[in-house]
């Protein structure tokens, strides 16, 4: 692998994160009012006869340094960042980062799974779709795949959760039964999970199953009709091998491409699907953060979904030049 | 056999039929190509369709949009019958008692088959309602007499009719995917234009520009822009942010499609041709550029629809988008969130069902377009 084209990716990596860093500061100074507002409102619907003075609020404001400059506020947060401190959420009382820590755990782990179903459902079903292109099946999957990519995620869970209630009885809410909900880690508890685990990584998977097919269906199609695959079927070769040889790869180079994509896609669509489903994932924090206005949990769960994404396509960039020497010698040739 | 002449003349038709088909407009042929696309028909008919009645939505209505009954909440979607003591008859409903279960004191509805309320044409509403927003009416297209009720899809907490809401919600819906392209196609035009046609530094700024937006995760964006809102905003403020909000992500594909459109042309022999008989900017841009990339604008911008109806609904959904008294699908499916209601009262996930037929007439529709933006492929 070139190693300029590596470290090229690498600088514009962190540019993009600090960027990220930026916007995510800005994002989260958008709202009216700051935490000590929130601080203040709560304890005067608390005893409404107490009066605040100006220097009490005030002082409440230096407590969790919102008086200084903004940049000022910045520079010293992202400082604290990259020493992996986060900062306390004001809501919970607790560090930022033992809170996101668990919960990006979580929503990584059942992201990961759903990449790795996705591709068990799809790759199977689109190389069927493109070698019976026009059959009845390759319909079925095509207008499935139509009607997949048209409904939110959310409203499949929704409607998983009523077929599910309604047929089988079951709540498939939650990944964790109450006893182990505020439970330590223990392997009952991983045993727990794993039982509440199929239903949202199906939903999930089910969602990006549709894409992927799509895309690998026609990026296949395209590859079977090339000169190559015709000289290699007249000179005898037999079809299982001079399907697999070939095409199959050449075609996974867009789904390699889209890796990248499908990590951000992943990580924020299971965010709605993880509320209805009251997952203890990152989604349900990050809505009620933002809603609180807890200023520094939002910025943290943000900072790290936006920096997973932007680390998940230099990766799918050095994938892509891994797999596919055509890229990797243009790469060569132009650098 | 065939005589010579008749041979001779069917020869002459189809060389004339030929002439047109080379004659013909690239429009022209974009046209014959779109209307061939069945999918594409019934994605252009349904969303006819849907826009007419969301614009009509007063007169396609049962209820009013907010007119409640505290003896109906929850009620379950009326069943229209046609038969009627063992006979065919013009559609009606049944009366409906509301009572409790003496045992566990839940709400349950009896239906009385003693009262037979028939549905009635051009009925007069209880309620006034706006036409198009301006005249006020109170024909209704169907209806039923009082006391009979018809809830084609339920009622919600308050006792107010699904299927009326659905209508109503439709003009948000709807409208917001539109405003919302609308929007992100001037940005989009205008910085992908300057990105394609200037190229050199300005065309690199904004490419990372691009990249760097559509790295950042959509949701979770969305959610902390939505939330920044104050939440007693007039809601035409509100709706308006909520498309800002909406395009900021969506523009950059359009700038993209423009971009490379324009680079791609700009190197065409006709472009080079008009910069040598000394066109100057503004007529090459709008005389040979757009016209040009103008098909594939149009392809994008209708697949650009559906998500922005997508991110309005998941946004309202969960509460950060539009609110109350503001009615849009996302709004409606916002009573559907937790377990309880979706096991109890599955109807009201039907806005649910509209938003993805919506989406999927969107993409056939696109998906016709597509194919008839190049029409010499």
């Amino acid at each position: 692998m070139p190693v300029n084209y590596v470290l090229q990716r690498l600088l514009y990596m962190v540019v993009t994160l600090l960027l990220l860093s930026a916007a995510v500061f800005a994002i989260i100074q958008l709202p009216e009012g700051d935490y000590a507002d929130y601080v203040v409102n709560s304890l005067r619907t608390a005893s409404p006869n107490m009066a605040f003075s100006e220097e009490q609020e005030a002082l409440i404001r230096a407590r969790y340094g919102l008086d200084r400059p903004l940049i000022v506020q910045y520079f010293s947060w992202l400082g604290n960042v990259l020493k992996g401190d986060f900062g306390v959420s004001f809501f919970w009382q607790q560090p930022v980062s033992e809170l996101i820590g668990e919960r990006i755990a979580l929503t990584a782990t059942i992201s990961f799974i759903t990449i790795i179903l996705v591709y068990a459902i799809a790759i199977p079903i689109g190389i069927y779709s493109a070698t019976h292109q026009y059959s009845v099946g390759d319909y079925a999957f095509t207008t499935l795949g139509f009607v997949g990519l048209a409904t939110p995620n959310f409203l499949l869970a929704l409607i998983f959760m009523w077929l599910a209630f309604r047929y089988l009885g079951w709540n498939i809410t939650g990944l964790f039964s109450t006893r182990f909900s505020d439970a330590p880690w223990s392997f009952a508890k991983v045993i727990d999970m794993l039982k509440h685990l199929p239903a949202p990584v199906l939903i999930l998977a089910t969602a990006g199953t549709a894409s992927v097919i799509r895309v690998f269906r026609g990026s296949l199609l395209d590859e079977l009709r090339k000169q190559y695959v015709i000289t290699a079927r007249a000179k005898g070769a037999p079809e299982r091998s001079l399907l697999f040889k070939y095409p199959v790869r050449v075609a996974l180079n867009p789904i390699v491409a889209s890796l990248g994509g499908l990590l951000p896609f992943l990580l924020s669509g299971s965010a709605l699907t993880s509320i209805v489903l009251a997952l203890p994932t990152t989604g349900p924090m990050l809505l009620n953060a933002l809603l609180r206005q807890d200023m520094l949990l939002a910025a943290g769960f943000l900072l790290m979904l936006g920096a997973l994404g932007i680390i998940g396509v230099f990766i799918s960039d050095l994938l892509l030049v891994a797999i596919d020497p055509r890229i990797r010698f243009e790469k060569k040739a132009a650098g | 056999m065939n005589k010579p002449d008749q041979i001779i003349t069917a020869g002459r038709k189809e060389t004339a039929e030929q002439e047109k088909l080379y004659a013909a407009s690239s429009w022209t042929l974009m046209r014959r190509k779109f209307f061939k696309h069945k999918l594409a028909l019934v994605g252009l008919t349904g969303l006819a369709v849907l826009y007419l009645v969301a614009a009509f939505a007063g007169f396609f209505s049962v209820w009013g949009t907010f007119q409640r009954s505290s003896d109906h909440v929850f009620a379950p979607p009326t069943r229209v019958r046609i038969f009627h003591d063992g006979r065919l008859v013009r559609p009606f409903v049944y009366g409906l008692v509301p009572g409790r279960d003496p045992e566990t004191l839940r709400k349950l509805f009896e239906i009385d088959e003693s009262q037979v309320y028939p549905i009635r044409l051009f009925v007069r509403g209880e309620e006034e309602y706006k036409l198009l927003g301006l005249f006020p009416a109170r024909t209704r297209l169907f209806g039923v007499d009082e006391p009979g009720k018809l809830y084609l899809f339920g009622a919600d907490h308050l006792g107010r009719d699904v299927y009326s809401r659905i209508l109503t919600g439709a003009r948000v819906s709807l409208s917001v995917g539109l405003v919302g392209v609308a929007l992100s196609f001037v940005i989009g035009a205008i910085l992908g234009g300057i990105s394609g046609f200037f190229g050199g530094t300005v065309d690199l700024l904004i490419q990372r520009l691009i990249e760097f937006l559509q790295s950042l995760p959509q949701i979770p964006l969305w959610m902390a822009l939505a939330a920044a809102v104050p939440p007693r905003f007039p809601p035409v403020r509100l709706y308006f942010l909520v498309t800002v909000i909406l395009s900021i992500v969506s523009w950059t594909e359009l700038a993209r499609v423009v971009r490379s459109k324009i680079i791609q042309l700009r190197e065409e022999d006709y472009v080079v041709a008009a910069r040598i008989a000394a066109a100057n900017e503004r007529r090459i841009i709008t005389r040979h550029l757009l016209p040009g990339f103008m098909s594939y604008l149009i392809v994008s911008l209708t697949l650009a629809v559906p998500s922005m109806i997508l991110g309005e609904t998941a946004l309202s959904f969960i509460g950060v988008g539009l609110k109350p008294p503001v009615v849009s699908w996302g709004v409606l499916l916002n009573q559907a969130q937790n377990f309880r209601t979706v096991a109890l009262q599955p109807w009201l996930l039907i806005p649910g069902l509209f938003v993805v037929a919506t989406v999927l007439l969107f993409n056939f529709m696109g998906d016709g377009l597509r194919d008839a933006a190049d029409p010499y492929h």
